[in-house]
């Protein structure tokens, strides 16, 4: 490169001379196009844009030419630098392009590569469907209410029309707790809450409990001794049940799909009268659509009202109430109630922050 | 209850269409649960009826067994050869020859090998013959077995689906059919039995007289009432009875069957009943009152009349009385309990079990049939106390028809004296006082406007009325149409208006009432209290926290795992007085042992890297609290006895938890991951505090089970609400729990809630930011150091953060430097470094004048 340099230099040479113009823009393309990157590129500049380029002297030289002949020359220089410099930005554009390719190509990465330095915790699902009804419920205009999961016996019998000698109270069923004149229990269902509610709030009341409750039941596949329940309580001047049946047939939708409804059966609870049993269409049950058993709902009581101090010629109400546990075991198919138990973080963390 | 379908259909009027599938439909419809629907197994080939003409005792073997030669008529063995098993040349051959060798004047007998030994020569039996495939695809063939040939098998009940009875093969009584006849026909064998499981209310329908009228009234067909029997008058007592406890009976009623053939055996049709509801057959005596029980739904009680002294009293036990029930087991009586005596003290635990004393026996030719009515929960109690759950006492408890104490006698003394040719002798007991059902009277439209449908004019009264009322309509005072009805005497359910209603909207049919929503007013939505609990929730799991839900029940021991000191208030936690698992009996008053269990669970399944929370109640201690009152339920209870009910119940908190192990920031390819340690327990607190929108700081604690050195009380303004940090270590040694376990818990309740959230106004001027070291005493918390920054510099300061922390040589022993960045912002105009610097320079006097902070150089 200084060898060639060298020979532009050569004082001996016309700088001006036409085919001394052409070989030095044609020498300084040619360079350009050969410099394979910024850096050739960079080294090859001066030698055609410096100031000692062969066209840089030839500008100089315009100055001792004869004033007719300064015109055409300097048309001619002009022309010749303007090539060059087009040539130089076109092929630094170039090589510029290339540079910046070929970092973005280095700079790839393995995307596939984990990258959970903090993995994601996850809720319950138990926690997260109780959430899902009371929405569907406070979306009906209820509110949630709640209450001591231990509990006082009147509260957990006596105000829900449980006779004294009735069979839920024996201690095969109900947790006592205490001395044996305490009268505590861990609350058995959570229908201790709608009495506190009848007893505090203002009528109308409707409201829906989701909460924590307790039966001396062996833990098994089926079964567990704690377990979650959520129970609705509407009480007001013309409650019907048919308001009933509207208000399970919504909540089914809401859980189980536009496709679901419910099914009544008679049945028998202390604290409703009359009473059933509510099957629910399941569309997605194991073998085919089809009726699952789900919970128990009635009209309340007027022994219940009573005991609250609600006057049953003036208002009705009914109540209704469901395991959570159970609606999660056929809804989201979970072969054993003591994974909802065990608290195994296999079990939680598939369901995220939603059930 | 286990019922057969042929029985239930005995007392209807149905016409021969009517399916199995249509009965459990109804019974589903009116509220009878069906548990199950069992046809009974089926029979093919050869079933017939046998009498044993010859038994062989065989000896040479572990068990008795007995080849017998068995009559049974002209079924056709060669084509039951053909269907047989052929296998077993030698059987072939050797039933050949037998076949040969018949006599044909005699009966044609089967050579039969059989292992039970409860017949004798002459009965009658059933015999399945080569060919026969009994219920449960068991196919029969004549095989040689015990060294003979064995042409058949002789049946128990279990083996042709007549129940479970397996003690021994079914012996029918004489008379019943004879030799050759299908068995499948004597058997009846085309029957079907339903398991229902009538609500507990429904005593009633807890015998084939009610059930049978359930289905009538959802069938709506007529009723024959198997009760309808005519009860003649009787001359004089049948045995003098006295009660001298009226509450517990209400009624008694005696009758004395005697010359009773103690050896008559029970006619084929009753032990097929029995043996198809699941009752053995004991004796022709005991099977009668056990029939007469499933028929009318009346328990009785067959005293050997032979065994009693003197006359019979109802009262309660006294205390340390004992008796022997029929399960020879001696019971300890309770003065709750109610009895009958003699002379000889207490010979029947009334209504639940009578006594070994006066027990009728095989030989009992003088029997006293009772029927009682007793006081529903005073059987239950009973039968609770002595764990005796007989058939008699589950009907006792569920209420029993006190009109029918002498019908259901009658009926038995007549059964006896139809098959065991006893006589009845004329006197009959019946003291005590029924009181008379009181009528209900309810507006006659109540059913429509509980269920929201108009029903037809007169369904109330032809419901009403079809369930056995008597039923009046009139008009109120205020022009109201009225009903009023007397409810059977079987119904002790029937009390008030809405048990009425009921009747007529489960026989309407539940299907029949509409889905209309209830206008229920606007809502307030989810309270702060509620809104707060799911944001918390939420931010735990986000932040890598896994929810569990442990049981909320402890051992005490874990308070010494926990090195609680003795008068440590956790450990006052209230006991379970029946729990699951005895050592587990203390209700925690803390998440953590809970959580710390479940943390164990998960590494014992494989896990290291652990981080676990839980939201809920614990209980804390109730010491020093009144016993809940009891108030009534007749109405409202006063505001003071509520609030002694309210006061009864404990505090209980919501409180939130965590707890962490292994690697909190895992390491991967990146390079090495963080371990948990204190400052994540800390900071889980923090992120609960900031879902909360509140703000949490921390000053250093000393309490169990946490690390004296590394346990940070929790505290949101001047209120302390939990702590934070690592276990100490003797508790994680005691707990078996990875070193290092760090845990945090706080009580949510005692976080404010943050009742207005005012936003801030933004400077959009440029910050100066200033960087200080200060040394100070080693102990001086950095928290309080900021706050003095923060105090000192005044207005200017926007935010102190501390970046580093160094303690060594430069700084000297005991002594420790930290480094802030200060960020000084003015809200109206673009600070000069001047001001800041002057700022910054008060915020270090501040910081010297309080804890002795010297500017590092």
């Amino acid at each position: 490169m200084s060898e060639a340099f060298d020979k532009q230099e050569s004082p001996q040479v016309d700088p001006l001379a036409s085919e001394k113009l052409d070989a030095a823009v044609k020498a300084a393309e040619e360079e350009f196009a050969a410099a394979a990157d910024l850096d050739a590129l960079a080294g090859v500049k001066p030698a055609h844009l410096g100031d000692q380029a062969p066209l840089s002297l030839a500008r100089r030289e315009i100055g001792s030419l004869p004033k007719e002949r300064k015109a055409e020359a300097g048309k001619r220089v002009n022309e010749a630098r303007q090539t060059v410099q087009a040539a130089y930005d076109a092929r630094l554009a170039a090589l510029q392009a290339e540079r910046d390719e070929r970092v973005l190509r280095d700079e790839a990465v393995d995307v596939t590569l984990p990258w959970d330095r903090v993995p994601r915790g996850a809720r319950h699902p138990i926690t997260t469907i109780a959430e899902r009804v009371a929405d569907v419920f406070v979306g009906m205009g209820y509110e949630v209410a709640e209450g001591p999961e231990l509990e006082a016996e009147w509260f957990n019998f006596d105000a829900l029309n449980f006779g004294k000698d009735h069979p839920a109270r024996q201690l095969q069923d109900t947790f006592y707790v205490g001395d044996d004149d305490s009268n505590l229990v861990l609350r058995t269902h959570t229908s201790p809450v709608q009495a506190r509610a009848l007893l505090h709030r203002d009528l109308p009341v409707y409201i829906v409990c989701p909460g924590r409750t307790f039966r001396t039941d062996e833990l098994d596949s089926t079964h567990t001794p704690v377990f979650h329940q959520v129970e609705g309580l509407a009480v007001d001047k013309g409650i019907t049940m048919a308001h009933l049946k509207g208000t399970l047939d919504a909540f089914a939708r809401a859980i189980f799909g536009e496709e679901s409804g419910t099914r009544f059966r008679p049945h028998f609870f202390p604290f409703t009268e009359p009473s059933a049993e509510v099957d629910v269409w399941f569309p997605e049950k194991k073998g085919g659509a089809g009726w699952v058993e789900w919970g128990g709902c009635g009209m309340v009581n007027p022994n219940v009202l009573r005991a609250c101090g609600v006057d049953p010629e003036v208002y009705s109400g009914f109540a209704f109430g469901m395991g959570l546990e159970r609606t999660l075991q056929f809804r989201n198919g979970i072969p054993d109630m003591r994974d909802m138990v065990e608290g195994d973080v296999r079990f939680t963390l598939p369901f995220g922050t939603e059930a | 209850m286990r019922v057969p379908v042929s029985w239930l259909k005995e007392h209807l009027e149905l016409s021969d269409d009517v399916t199995t599938e249509a009965l459990v439909d109804a019974f589903v419809r009116i509220g009878i649960e069906v548990e199950g629907v069992e046809p009974l197994g089926t029979v093919t080939g050869p079933l017939v009826i046998g009498r044993v003409v010859e038994i062989e005792e065989l000896t040479e073997f572990k068990k008795p067994i007995r080849y017998c030669r068995v009559e049974v008529g002209d079924a056709d063995l060669d084509e039951a050869d053909d269907d047989a098993d052929s296998d077993d040349d030698t059987a072939d051959a050797a039933a050949g020859e037998d076949a040969e060798e018949v006599d044909p004047t005699r009966p044609r007998t089967n050579g039969i090998i059989c292992g039970a030994s409860n017949f004798a020569e002459g009965d009658l039996v059933v015999v399945a013959l080569p060919g026969a495939v009994l219920p449960g695809d068991f196919t029969i063939s004549a095989r040689k077995t015990y060294g003979r040939v064995s042409e058949g098998m002789i049946c128990s009940a279990r083996e042709l689906g007549l129940g479970e009875d397996h003690t021994g093969i079914l012996v029918l009584p004489s008379g019943t059919a004879s030799p050759g006849d299908d068995a499948r026909e004597v058997l009846d064998l085309d029957d079907t039995v339903l398991e229902l499981a009538p609500t507990p209310d429904r005593g009633y329908a807890l015998s084939i007289r009610g059930l049978s009228r359930e289905l009538a009234c959802a069938l709506d067909v007529p009723l024959g009432d198997p009760a309808k029997i005519e009860v003649p008058e009787a001359e004089g007592e049948a045995w003098p009875v006295h009660i001298e406890d009226p509450e517990g009976c209400r009624r008694f009623v005696l009758r004395r069957v005697t010359g009773l053939d103690a050896g008559a055996p029970t006619p084929w049709w009753m032990r097929r009943r029995l043996l198809l509801s699941g009752m053995r057959s004991i004796s022709l005596a005991v099977d009668v009152t056990n029939y007469v029980m499933l028929e009318l739904g009346h328990p009785l009680h067959a005293f050997d009349t032979g065994s009693i002294k003197g006359d019979l009293v109802v009262r309660r036990a006294r205390q340390g009385e004992k008796l022997v029930t029929l399960d020879d087991a001696e019971r300890a009586l309770d003065p709750d309990d109610v009895v009958i005596a003699d002379d000889s003290g207490v010979i029947s635990l009334a209504g639940t079990m009578g006594g070994a004393s006066t027990e009728i026996s095989t030989d009992s030719t003088d029997v006293l049939l009772e029927a009682a009515h007793w006081d529903p929960p005073s059987i239950s109690r009973t039968a609770r106390r002595h764990k005796l759950f007989s058939e008699a006492a589950k009907r006792f408890e569920r209420f029993t028809d006190p009109q029918l104490c002498a019908v259901a006698v009658e009926r038995a003394a007549r059964l006896l004296r139809q098959y065991g040719e006893g006589s009845i002798r004329p006197g009959r007991t019946d003291v005590g006082e029924v009181p008379p059902t009181p009528a209900i009277t309810m507006p006659i439209n109540l059913p429509d406007r509980v269920a929201g449908v108009r029903y037809e004019r007169g369904v109330t009264v032809s419901r009403l009325t079809q369930i056995g009322c008597k039923v009046a309509v009139g008009t109120g005072d205020d022009g109201t149409a009225l009903v009023t009805a007397v409810p059977p005497s079987w119904r002790g359910d029937l009390a008030q208006p809405a048990d009425l209603v009921e009747e007529v909207l489960r026989l309407e049919g539940y299907d029949s009432i509409p889905s209309t929503l209830p206008p229920a007013p606007a809502g307030r939505g989810l309270t702060e209290t509620q809104r707060r609990r799911r944001t918390v929730s939420r931010a735990l799991a986000e932040a890598g926290y896994v929810e569990v839900l442990p049981f909320p029940f402890v051992p005490a021991s874990v308070w010494d795992a926990f090195g609680l000191p003795a008068d440590d208030a956790r450990r006052r936690g209230l006991t379970v007085r029946n729990p699951l698992e005895a050592d587990k009996n203390q209700l925690a008053t803390s998440l953590l042992p809970g959580l710390l269990e479940t943390l164990q669970r998960n590494i014992s399944r494989g896990f290291r890297d652990l981080a676990l929370f839980h939201i809920g109640q614990v209980v804390l201690p109730g010491e020093g609290r009144a016993a809940a009152p009891d108030p009534g339920v007749a109405a409202r209870p006063s505001d003071e006895d509520l609030a002694a009910l309210e006061r009864a119940v404990p505090d209980q908190p919501q409180h939130v938890a965590v707890v962490l192990t292994g690697q909190r920031r895992r390491s991967g390819w990146w390079g090495d991951g963080e371990t948990a340690n204190w400052a994540d327990a800390v900071q889980a607190a923090r992120t609960i505090a900031e879902a909360g929108g509140v703000e949490l700081h921390t000053e250093a604690a000393d309490l169990p089970p946490w690390h004296p050195g590394r346990c940070a009380r929790l505290l949101v303004g001047d209120v302390a609400v939990g702590h934070a940090g690592e276990l100490h270590p003797k508790v994680v040694e005691a707990l078996g729990l990875p070193k290092r376990t760090v845990a945090m818990e706080l009580d949510l309740d005692a976080v404010p809630l943050r009742d207005s959230r005012p936003a801030p106004s933004i400077s959009p001027f440029p910050p100066v930011l200033l960087d200080v070291a200060l040394v100070t005493d080693a102990e001086v918390p950095s928290a309080d150091l900021a706050a003095s920054l923060r105090e000192g510099a005044g207005e200017l300061i926007e935010d102190v953060t501390l970046f580093d922390t160094y303690t060594g040589e430069q700084v000297g022993e005991g002594k420790r430097s930290l480094a802030y960045k200060l960020r000084f912002r003015a809200p109206d105009r673009t600070l000069t470094v001047e001001e800041a610097t002057q700022a910054r320079d008060a915020a270090v006097a501040a910081a010297a004048e309080r804890f002795g902070a010297v500017l590092r150089g």
